[in-house]
């Protein structure tokens, strides 16, 4: 389907990515190193002994990126590459915005690991059972939701509902409230220096 | 997908998802892996292209760009159809796909005017045959590359007597801008009328919605303008690149020749060793690549030839004739006499055995299957017969060819009775070297009785040649029919025509051309060539080239030998050879064994016939003279490529022909896609700065200082 159909989708898959990437990751060496590698060594300890080891929280984050990452370019590359050429899928009586759809959902994929990263770091940390659970369930369920393909109406809503759920969920998690979001969209930040040391 | 994720407690869950995972693996494996490519794309696989050609001057053929030509496919079943291709379509370029019997210079005329609106031709074959007849080559075939120019003949010189080839329009030999492809199967040109209907139709003359359904055809052809720019471009490159880029090459083959009696090719024969030559040609063409069944113009002669000289080597006293004869099958005639040309530039320099000066007369077959009231018509040159001698020799010939189809009722030879020029043949070529005495024997006294001349419909319907059906091929192999009961006469009375020539007089009615052998050969060449018996007359390793199902196709190609002359030779050294007692390792070399001379006799070990079990194959020595000669046009061994006096036909090379069907999007779609894209990125990167700036608002850390369990 052309160049602006291979970039249009490439975007759209690998937008908020690749924005999470450029402003949290890319500024920070280790962290595209745990970004890579999933997960520190003592080695690395040893690399930079002057510089502060970086928080769990942090690291689930980042290893969750990666994750999701890794599987929506795995998954999404070759039906990208194919977008490349000329024609569009439709000719066996397939759906013909399949292009589009495959680009969200492998949206939906990467932010959804991102969450799930942060989530289950958090449950083995406190050795809670029950996020882990819930993780891979709804792993599971999302999984499921494509073969409901090409009924992307139900499959790409419920993606989302799925990912805006486990997002609220991760928020919490890694440590928002409502009172922090009340506090940041009210740009209140004067009271926040009483409470907490900050740590990267 | 979140498998080791890190903590030492999810190392069973860990290792339970990896079981679940293979086993997720092996169900899709199961189910059938589906392509994304294979959601998008039909590919065409039984197309045949035009291609480019180029000679001295000019390029003709097809060509598409370097990354295919895409169109929105429009089926032109009428000409009113065009219109809307030429004019009304609202989404241009348009790929046509176009009824056979729509293939005419017409509406080829119409097309190559507006090629901005053309993207390409896709031509579907047409059954039947066009009843007005179709011959895509031009009225006066190998024009000033035969006998007849301005100062010789200037009466007879560019067909101004006679349009041999009346029905000819030529479009083979002109130029196109957009690639044109063949259709070949049914259920493709289905498959494609199908899904033009299906997205393509207009609802009450709006514009038809999309997605809509589109061809894209590649034939990128790497050489442009002439040979001699073709050429000069592949010598420059493999002179100064280590990796040369060769952009064409000349059509090049062998021609197929044997002795009746044997000769020793190492040297030359005595000029007081006359020969009687008898010629034919192996090759056609048709308007695209490596399709040329070519049944009337090239087939029917060359078995004809064959069925001639077995029965011509079964005569007792061949061995005591007093002059020989000389039976030479040309490959190229239809690309201005590269075969004969070629053998001609040898003989005149000694490279060939035999020279000009040993050929005593010339007989040619040319096309001899479509006999009007069982007439035979002997063609010869009046120009050179002005020359008292050669008058009475060529008399002589006409005598004494009357003489032996006396005894044939079912021929009935027949003179020409005004001075009529030559037809198109290799003879031409001879009498451009020497004045020699020969004839020309073809089935049409002015023009061509062939309606198909180089074309796709040239097929064995064209000479009648049909079997009962409920038959298996076994059965059809050996089935006479009709056309091949005439042409053996018409090799009857060669045969005896060839003794008689030769100085032979005892035997001559008793040499007598058997059906059956004509029969096998037709079968073999027009309707299917991988039958038992071509599979046992070749040598081993060449048994694929007789394909897997279909007639074998007599293009003459770039590489060689093609199948054709190889087929053509193992025939010819079965049917007039002798089966030696020689084991495979003697008679792959009989330097060795005494007795066998390598000089005198070509030696091939060939497979023969399975066993009676079926499963083991019986193979054999056979000695025969039939052998292989170079043809080669002599332009390019004198480097003049440029010349107007030799061939200097040559093939583009390409690297990727194939054509396919898809959908296409509207550009409105695209842009919506891009679009949405771009804003999801602005989006994304929005937020994402947004959230990062004030992440310690956001997100409170834990009380315990942050550290890594590593």
């Amino acid at each position: 389907m052309t160049a602006a159909v291979f970039f249009g989708c490439a975007f759209i898959a690998f937008g908020p990515a690749l924005a999470l990437y450029i402003f949290t990751i890319a500024t920070d060496p280790l962290r595209i190193i745990f970004l890579i590698v999933g997960k520190a060594n003592d080695g690395l300890k040893t690399i930079n002994p002057d510089e502060p080891a970086p928080s769990m929280r942090l690291l689930a984050y980042v290893s969750g990126l990666g994750f999701g990452i890794m599987s929506g370019v795995f998954s999404f590359v070759n039906t990208l590459s194919d977008s490349l050429g000329p024609g569009t899928v439709g000719i066996h009586g397939d759906s013909p915005y399949f292009f589009l759809n495959s680009a969200f959902m492998t949206q939906v994929i990467i932010l959804l690991h991102m969450f799930w990263g942060i989530i289950f770091f958090d449950g083995c940390e406190k050795k809670n059972w029950y996020p882990l659970l819930a993780v891979i369930l709804t792993h599971l369920l999302v999984s499921a939701l494509t073969f409901l393909n090409p009924q992307y109406e139900v499959s790409l809503v419920s993606a989302y509902m799925i990912t805006v759920l486990t997002g609220i969920r991760a928020f919490f998690v890694a440590g928002g409230s409502r009172r922090s979001l009340k506090r940041y969209l009210l740009c209140q930040d004067k009271n926040f220096l009483l409470y907490s040391q900050r740590s990267r | 997908m979140a498998t080791a994720g890190g903590g030492s407690a999810a190392e069973l869950g860990s290792r339970g998802l990896l079981c679940l995972l293979s086993f997720c693996v092996l169900l899709a494996g199961l189910c059938g892996g589906n392509s994304v490519e294979r959601k998008i794309y039909i590919p065409l696989n039984k197309t045949a292209p035009c291609v480019r050609l180029l000679n001295a001057t000019h390029q003709i053929g097809c060509h598409s760009s370097i990354s295919g030509d895409t169109g929105v496919i429009h089926v032109v079943e009428k000409e009113e159809d065009l219109q809307w291709v030429l004019t009304d379509g609202p989404n241009p370029p348009y790929m046509v796909l176009l009824e056979g019997t729509l293939f005419t210079r017409k509406v080829m005329e119409k097309l190559k005017g507006s090629t901005s609106r053309i993207a390409g031709l896709a031509v579907s074959l047409a059954k039947p045959s066009p009843a007005a007849g179709f011959s895509p080559s031009v009225q006066c075939p190998n024009d000033g590359f035969g006998l007849y120019s301005n100062s010789y003949g200037p009466e007879f010189a560019h067909c101004r007597d006679i349009q041999w080839n009346y029905l000819g329009d030529g479009l083979a030999y002109e130029d196109f801008s957009f690639p044109i492809f063949l259709l070949e199967d049914e259920n493709e040109t289905n498959v494609i009328k199908q899904c033009y209907r299906d997205h393509n139709l207009s609802q009450n003359g709006s514009a038809p919605v999309f997605p809509l359904c589109a061809m894209q055809l590649f034939s990128h052809m790497h050489a442009v303008l002439s040979t001699v720019t073709c050429m000069r471009r592949s010598s420059i490159q493999s002179t100064f690149s280590i990796n040369p880029e060769i952009v064409c090459d000349p059509l090049s083959d062998y021609n197929v020749w044997s002795m009746l009696k044997p000769i020793n090719t190492s040297g030359t024969l005595e000029p007081d060793d006359k020969v009687v030559v008898v010629a034919t040609q192996l090759d056609s063409r048709s308007f695209f690549w490596n399709v040329a069944p070519g049944a009337e113009s090239a087939v029917a002669s060359f078995v004809t030839q064959l069925a001639a000289a077995e029965a011509l080597y079964k005569a007792p006293d061949v061995t005591t004739l007093p002059r020989n004869v000389m039976f030479v099958f040309f490959q190229g005639e239809t690309f201005d006499y590269i075969g004969s040309s070629r053998m001609v530039y040898d003989m005149e320099r000694g490279k060939f055995p035999v020279q000009l000066e040993n050929i005593d007369s010339f007989v040619e077959l040319r096309q001899v299957a479509l006999r009007e009231s069982l007439e035979l018509w002997m063609h010869t040159d009046p120009v050179s017969q002005k020359n008292k001698s050669v008058q009475s020799q060529v008399e002589h010939l006409l005598t004494t060819l009357e003489e032996s189809g006396a005894g044939v009722p079912t021929v009935v030879l027949r003179r020409l009775n005004q001075s009529q020029p030559l037809p198109p043949s290799s003879l031409q070529r001879f009498l451009r070297a020497r004045n020699i005495s020969g004839v020309v024997l073809t089935d049409h006294a002015t023009v061509f009785h062939n309606r198909y001349y180089h074309s796709v419909y040239d097929t064995a319907e064209n000479i009648n040649v049909s079997y009962p059906g409920q038959q298996s091929p076994e059965e059809d192999l050996d089935f006479v029919t009709d056309t091949a009961k005439a042409l053996a006469d018409v090799a009857t009375v060669l045969g005896r025509a060839l003794y008689q020539l030769a100085g032979g007089t005892n035997f001559r009615d008793t040499i007598q051309a058997d059906p059956h052998t004509v029969t096998r050969l037709l079968y073999g060449f027009l309707v299917r060539a991988n039958n038992s018996w071509f599979q046992s007359i070749l040598r081993q390793d060449l048994r694929s080239f007789l394909g897997d199902q279909g007639p074998l196709q007599h293009y003459i190609a770039v590489s060689s030998p093609t199948n054709t002359t190889y087929v053509v030779q193992y025939a010819l050294a079965n049917l007039t050879g002798k089966v030696v007692d020689l084991t495979r390792e003697q008679c792959q070399d009989p330097s060795k064994v005494p007795n066998e001379n390598k000089d005198l006799y070509e030696y091939m070990w060939v497979q023969g016939p399975l066993n009676s079990n079926g499963t083991e194959r019986l193979p054999y020595c056979v000695r025969s003279t039939a052998r292989l000669v170079r043809a080669v046009s002599p332009a390019f061994e004198l480097g003049q490529w440029g010349s107007t006096e030799y061939s200097t036909w040559t093939e583009s090379r390409w690297k990727d022909i194939r054509a396919r069907i898809f959908l296409i999007a509207s550009k409105e779609l695209e842009l919506i896609t891009l679009a949405v894209g771009f804003g999801v990125l602005v989006c994304s990167l929005v937020i994402t700065y947004c959230v990062n700036a004030k992440a310690d608002v956001l997100f409170i850390a834990p009380r315990e200082p942050g550290s890594v369990s590593l």
